[in-house]
């Protein structure tokens, strides 16, 4: 058995129908991860006792006829940011290399009470910094499709393991496309949901305001049951979150897509995206022959999205990794003789360079004198860019734009550029800048390697997105092809 | 905007954040804070006379919930997680030093 070629929905079946056991098939997500996790380094802490432990509990289940939860079985990875009880979580940070939590986060708890199997801890760049996996303090992962290349950032390590069949399912973060783009350099769907969609308890926090849970999937339909199941209010742990009911995100897959308007905003589709433009184009061309009308659309300050992001985001995680002391948690420094140097040395010796240059541009954009020029200055642009696109889709539906201006990098290629690493993010801000779900769709391939499209809805417009995705992967073959390993 | 950052201010930014840096690193961030710095100085380009700054983007503000008792992790598990401990407690180096004044770094 190949997990690569199963989906939740096929493993489910699968599973019901007796074709193979929950052991077998956990058992073969394992036995790939020793096969070929050598070379992917996907995986930062693996669970395989317990996890063969549960799925002989599922097996004894299945055999007594007994009631199958949702995701009863199904093996999941989650990135290593997220608080898993009893489970080593380093946020790929030195400072947190034996951090063992005491609680789970609440995806994990929903994960869990769905059935779910938790198969291991995902590498990612260092408290979710970076586009690449290049900044975590483990080393990069690998991209299944091309091991000389990144499988993306910062929730690599989760579209590596699910693009190699090492799990089913994938849990990242999305603060400013971290699950988009490794889903679109990995030819899987990525989620970033409505700002306060999904609980963000347990989460280690990066930039409060626009972290948000991302899921990573092989098809729209696999999406929809995750997102189901995580989604919803979480009032005691997370005061963002938001009450509103949750859609019925699975029976309104199968709507066509007559009568839906795409909106497509120029100052994405510049020509600067290289043979990626083409692939983009031929998915404008499917939309339109499945029935839905497209638009051009402008949004004129996207212009300025980065650098209002680069301001907001080590704001907020100079504030945020302030917690990260040495007193209460992780690593503390033993050439400290007071409790000043126990801060500066524990901090300076465990943060990684990325985490460091971080820390400092936000410390800088905070303190006296800078604090308007630049916190309060981006904070009103980022206004300005979020106002603009609810504008726009209050006019259309769905906005339709590249993930990414290319496929996935070398890794190497732009390490050295922090500057140039920031603007890989070029596309995705905007949805995090406006805290509306935008997803990332398989949409072909240049030269072998995957590239994604990303559609945008307003907030709440998750089932729009996933409908829109099952149709158009329904008319394609994209999602059936896989990494060969 | 867009000014060169000193090695100096560095210093003053690290300690501000706790940081020890190499000097290596000194010289290695004012250059690279002052690239960023010169890229984000674009936003000046942008009229945000009257705009309100982000402050939500849900609608949700001010939220609460019901004062009330509810179980939590196990303060034992929680102590255990600390670097040091003793006698179930934290232990931290001297907060005051013989000298008197703070030895926390406060300003």
């Amino acid at each position: 058995m190949n997990p690569q070629q199963l989906t939740i929905i096929s493993a489910r079946n699968g599973l019901r129908n007796k074709e193979f056991s929950c052991v077998d098939l956990v058992g073969a997500c394992f036995g790939r991860t020793r096969d070929h996790d050598g070379d992917i380094r996907a995986f930062l802490s693996l669970d395989e006792e317990r996890s063969l432990a549960e799925a002989e509990e599922v097996d004894r289940k299945i055999k007594n006829k007994e009631p199958l939860r949702a995701l009863e079985g199904i093996p999941v990875a989650v990135k290593d940011i997220i608080a898993t009880k009893g489970l080593r979580t380093t946020a790929a940070s030195k400072i947190l290399e034996n951090f063992i939590p005491a609680h789970d986060a609440t995806v994990v708890t929903r994960l869990k009470q769905a059935g779910a199997i938790i198969v291991g801890k995902v590498n990612c760049d260092e408290f979710a910094h970076g586009s690449s996996t290049e900044n975590s303090a483990f080393g990069p992962s690998h991209n299944p499709w091309d091991l000389s290349r990144s499988p993306g950032g910062s929730s690599g390590g989760s579209a590596a393991a699910l693009a190699a069949g090492f799990c089913l399912a994938a849990l990242g973060t999305d603060t400013g496309g971290s699950t988009r783009q490794p889903a679109g350099w990995c030819n899987l769907y990525g989620l970033r949901p409505t700002y306060g969609r999904i609980s963000r308890h347990g989460i280690i926090s990066m930039t409060s305001s626009t972290d948000t849970p991302g899921i990573f999937a092989k098809t729209a339909e696999d999406m929809a049951l995750v997102l189901s199941l995580l989604a919803g209010h979480d009032p005691s742990h997370d005061a963002t979150s938001l009450p509103s009911p949750v859609d019925d995100y699975q029976s309104k897959l199968d709507m066509p897509l007559q009568g839906i308007t795409i909106g497509l905003p120029k100052e994405f589709f510049v020509g600067s995206n290289g043979p990626s433009e083409e692939v983009v184009s031929q998915a404008i061309g499917q939309f339109e022959a499945l029935g839905a009308s497209t638009k051009q659309v402008s949004l004129p300050h996207t212009l300025y999205a980065i650098a209002a992001y680069y301001i907001i985001t080590p704001s907020e995680i100079s504030s945020n990794l302030g917690r990260f002391d040495g007193v209460r948690y992780g690593h503390r420094s033993d050439k400290a003789n007071t409790l000043l140097e126990v801060y500066t040395k524990t901090r300076g010796e465990n943060f990684g360079p990325e985490t460091k240059r971080r820390i400092m541009l936000g410390t800088y954009a905070l303190s006296s004198g800078y604090y308007d020029a630049y916190y309060k200055k981006a904070q009103k642009v980022r206004t300005i860019i979020a106002d603009e696109v609810k504008k726009v889709l209050n006019e259309v539906d769905v906005l339709l734009t590249p993930v990414s201006p290319h496929p996935a990098i070398k890794l190497g290629e732009k390490a050295s550029d922090p500057l140039a690493m920031y603007l890989e993010d070029v596309y995705m801000i905007t949805a995090a800048m406006a805290g509306i779900p935008a997803l990332s769709v398989p949409a072909g391939f240049v030269g072998g390697l995957p590239v994604g499209v990303q559609l945008m809805a307003k907030q709440l417009g998750e089932a729009t997105l996933l409908r829109a995705a099952h149709q158009y992967e329904k008319a394609t073959d994209w999602t059936t092809q896989h990494a060969k390993l | 905007m867009a000014e060169k950052i000193s090695k100096k201010e560095v210093q003053k930014i690290a300690k501000l954040a706790r940081l020890e840096l190499t000097s290596e690193e000194v010289g290695q961030y004012a250059k690279e804070l002052s690239a960023i710095l010169g890229y984000i100085s674009q936003l000046e380009e942008v009229d945000t006379e009257g705009m309100a700054i982000t402050s939500q983007v849900t609608g949700l503000s001010s939220v609460m919930r019901e004062d009330t008792v509810d179980a939590c992790d196990s303060p034992e598990g929680l102590v255990a997680l600390a670097p040091e401990r003793q006698d179930g407690l934290v232990k931290v180096k001297a907060v005051f030093s013989a000298q008197g004044g703070s030895a926390s770094g406060g300003e």
